[in-house]
């Protein structure tokens, strides 16, 4: 892990209060059409964030703000931490709804369950999803419909500060590590191509059809 | 023993694991499509990383594709710039790299989910993964298919394996013999309402029972398919002598190895006393034609039921009044109260031969509504269309009033050419009711094909 200060993620907290937001609100499928990994912050909830309908590569600024939702209202601009519901990020695999999430600012993700292929993908990225019960989701909706709130993150002692309260989470070491360090997956996995070779000759001869090719 | 039949292709294909928890996993088989590889190839050729097992990767482009294609349509003539870049980059990269690739011109494209078992390369009993949630897919042939994310597709090129947790066991019981006009379809949709959308989140699902049995390959995939919608990246199915007769037509392995492989594949199934974290099991006799109201999967009701205005759950309530006012519902009080402008039948749930040959039953000898703007049939490959073409189906839909295209995803997402207009509404046989997942604003209803013609006939739900 680096410096103390690296591991505290200290900004305003977005929330839309809502169950299952799916991939597909994250970023509609329009947007994956690029062949970039980066540059996706202005598509982020494309359908609820504009009025009108975008198209890849058409600027923000020409397009008509839905000024009712959260992340067009100034305070909220900047926001690193978004707070939602159950299932967060079901739907499609696509890494894209990450990249959004990420290329907007967004660092942490709070709710009460995630989807499956989300979640994987974010600690590919360095987004950090936390997983809480959901009556402590119900409070942190509570304390944050009052105003908007300067939350707190802290890796190291997996806790989540707002006003005064104090929220703890549990993570994995190795994946905490992960957010921090953003360790390539692919490196880690190669140190073991003996390994994988290995196991591959063993597969050839145990289940020959597999690797036969007309 | 005591396994369950995902312990076991776990076990089979388990190379190490790490600390944190996680696994290498051995993957025998790898689909790309134009959408999530683009940025996965970019990472190999910044690395200078050449893929760990070329043959391993079979590739189509299905998402971008127009399906309205002359024979000698080329990619240059996608209309929309920006597809055509990315089925471009797709080519590109499978010629870099040398892996095979049914191309827009091929007679065997299609969409992933449908090309991959009909052209013999899903095989029991292997790990297959792609960048795409439906990879469910394949379970139904006793795999372990999941979806993955393009960071997964390059370490997956770069290794052929994947570093994962493995799931948690649930198993779900189809039992019982449904009545006459119920399909697979129904079948999945009322399993995603009874458990929810987040009901196999971190669980693969086995699903098995005498419904199960009973049923063919095509239907079994269609289970299979929808099993992310229930939230379980994982489905699976048992390999049984329904699976080996449909690959001894399919696959092109020499007689004495799949004569070895059938020996093998019996062996994967569930041990008796194997435990599962959850399980349950569901009464098929008693299922309606059932179809979506809302804006999520579990949102669905029989065909003849009230559509509902609360929510059973306290904190959901906000979604029920969202997915009303999205979808246009106000004083309607059913399904037949509603308006339908067009009817789209195919996508990786509900594009196969079975699904053609069910709602060309519905249609033989009918027309369309006069109210419905347009009805299309997508077949979801090539070699399904060639099929249908060769038993007559197309005419009985283009009789009707459908128009008969090409292969790909078309309207199941709005990403080609297919789309609804804001506010349209649309009965479909693909898998996401999602806002704006088949153009932006426009409306979405799940339901089988069967319930689609029906629908198309009538230019409204109604019973048969
Ligand atoms: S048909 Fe629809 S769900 Fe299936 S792969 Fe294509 S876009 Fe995805």
């Amino acid at each position: 892990m680096r410096t103390e200060d690296n591991i505290q993620i200290e900004g305003i907290m977005a929330f839309i209060d809502r169950d299952n937001i799916d991939t597909d609100q994250i970023i509609p499928t329009e947007y994956l059409k690029s062949i970039k990994k980066f540059g996706y912050e202005d598509y982020l909830f494309d359908g609820w964030r504009y009025l009108d309908e975008g198209k890849l590569g058409v600027s923000k600024t020409s397009r008509k703000l839905n000024n009712e939702f959260i992340l067009n209202q100034p305070i909220f601009m900047t926001s690193k931490i978004l707070l939602a519901r159950d299932n967060f990020g079901c739907g499609s695999s696509r890494e894209h709804a990450v990249w959004a999430l990420r290329d907007f600012g967004i660092q942490v993700i709070i709710a009460s369950s995630f989807g499956d292929i989300f979640y994987n993908n974010c600690f590919k990225n360095g987004l950090l999803p936390i997983n809480l019960s959901r009556s402590v989701i119900d409070r942190l909706f509570q304390l944050s419909a009052q105003d908007a709130q300067l939350v707190k993150v802290c890796l190291q002692s997996r806790n989540i500060y707002l006003q005064g309260e104090e929220f703890s989470f549990n993570l994995e070491d190795d994946l905490a590590d992960r957010i921090i360090n953003q360790f390539d997956d692919i490196d880690i996995s190669l140190k073991f191509a003996d390994k994988i070779s290995c196991f591959e000759q063993d597969r050839i001869t145990k289940r020959p059809w597999i690797f036969y090719n007309e | 023993m005591h396994s369950t039949l995902y312990d076991k292709l776990w076990n089979e294909h388990f190379v190490t694991s790490f600390d944190s928890g996680e696994s290498l996993i051995y993957i025998d088989r790898h689909y790309l499509h134009e959408v999530t590889s683009p940025q996965a190839f970019e990472g190999l050729i910044k690395k200078n990383i050449k893929p760990w097992r070329v043959d391993a990767n079979i590739a189509t482009p299905d998402h971008n594709v127009p399906t309205i294609r002359a024979k000698s349509f080329a990619i240059e003539s996608i209309d929309d710039e920006i597809s055509k870049i990315q089925v471009k980059e797709l080519d590109k990269n499978c010629d870099l790299f040398g892996i095979k690739q049914f191309d827009i011109k091929s007679l065997n494209q299609g969409i992933v989910h449908v090309i991959g078992p009909e052209l013999g390369y899903t095989l029991p009993g292997m790990t297959i993964v792609c960048g795409d949630s439906h990879t469910s897919t394949h379970g139904a042939f006793g795999c372990l298919a999941m979806g993955i994310g393009t960071s997964e597709v390059e370490h997956v090129l770069a290794t052929q394996c994947l570093k994962i947790s493995k799931l948690k066991n649930m198993r779900v019981n189809f039992e019982g013999i449904p009545s006459p006009d119920i399909t697979s379809k129904d079948v999945i949709l009322f399993l995603i309402r009874t458990i929810g959308v987040s009901g196999g989140n971190g669980h693969a699902i086995e699903f098995a029972g005498s419904y199960i049995e009973n049923i063919s390959m095509e239907a079994r995939m269609t289970i299979c398919n929808m099993s992310i919608e229930a939230g379980a990246k994982v489905g699976l199915i048992a390999p049984d002598q329904t699976t080996f007769n449909y690959l001894k037509r399919s696959s092109n392995l020499p007689r004495e190895l799949l004569t070895d492989a059938i020996e093998f594949w019996s062996t994967l199934k569930t041990d008796p006393d194997a435990k599962f974290d959850k399980e349950i099991t569901i009464d098929v006799s008693k299922i309606k034609p059932q179809i979506s109201w809302g804006t999520s999967p579990e949102m669905v009701i029989d065909f003849d039921e009230t559509i509902p205005s609360t929510s059973t759950r306290k904190e959901n309530q906000k979604n029920f009044e969202n997915a009303r006012k999205y979808m246009g519902i106000k004083d309607e009080k059913k399904l037949s109260d509603l308006k339908f402008d067009r009817v789209f039948i195919g996508s990786c749930t509900n594009s196969r031969i079975e699904d053609l040959r069910d709602a060309a039953k519905v249609l033989e000898g009918k027309k369309i509504s006069k109210k419905i703007l347009q009805a299309i049939v997508v077949p979801g490959s090539g070699q399904v269309k060639k099929q249908a073409e060769s038993e007559g189906l197309h005419s009985i839909f283009i009789d009707a009033g459908f128009e008969w295209r090409e292969s790909g995803c078309s309207m199941c997402l709005g990403m080609n050419p297919d789309r609804l207009s804001p506010y349209e509404r649309c009965a479909s046989t693909s898998n996401r009711n999602f806002e704006g997942r088949q153009g932006n604003l426009g409306r979405t209803h799940l339901m089988s094909p069967k319930m689609a013609a029906l629908t198309a006939i009538h230019g409204k739900v109604i019973g048969q």
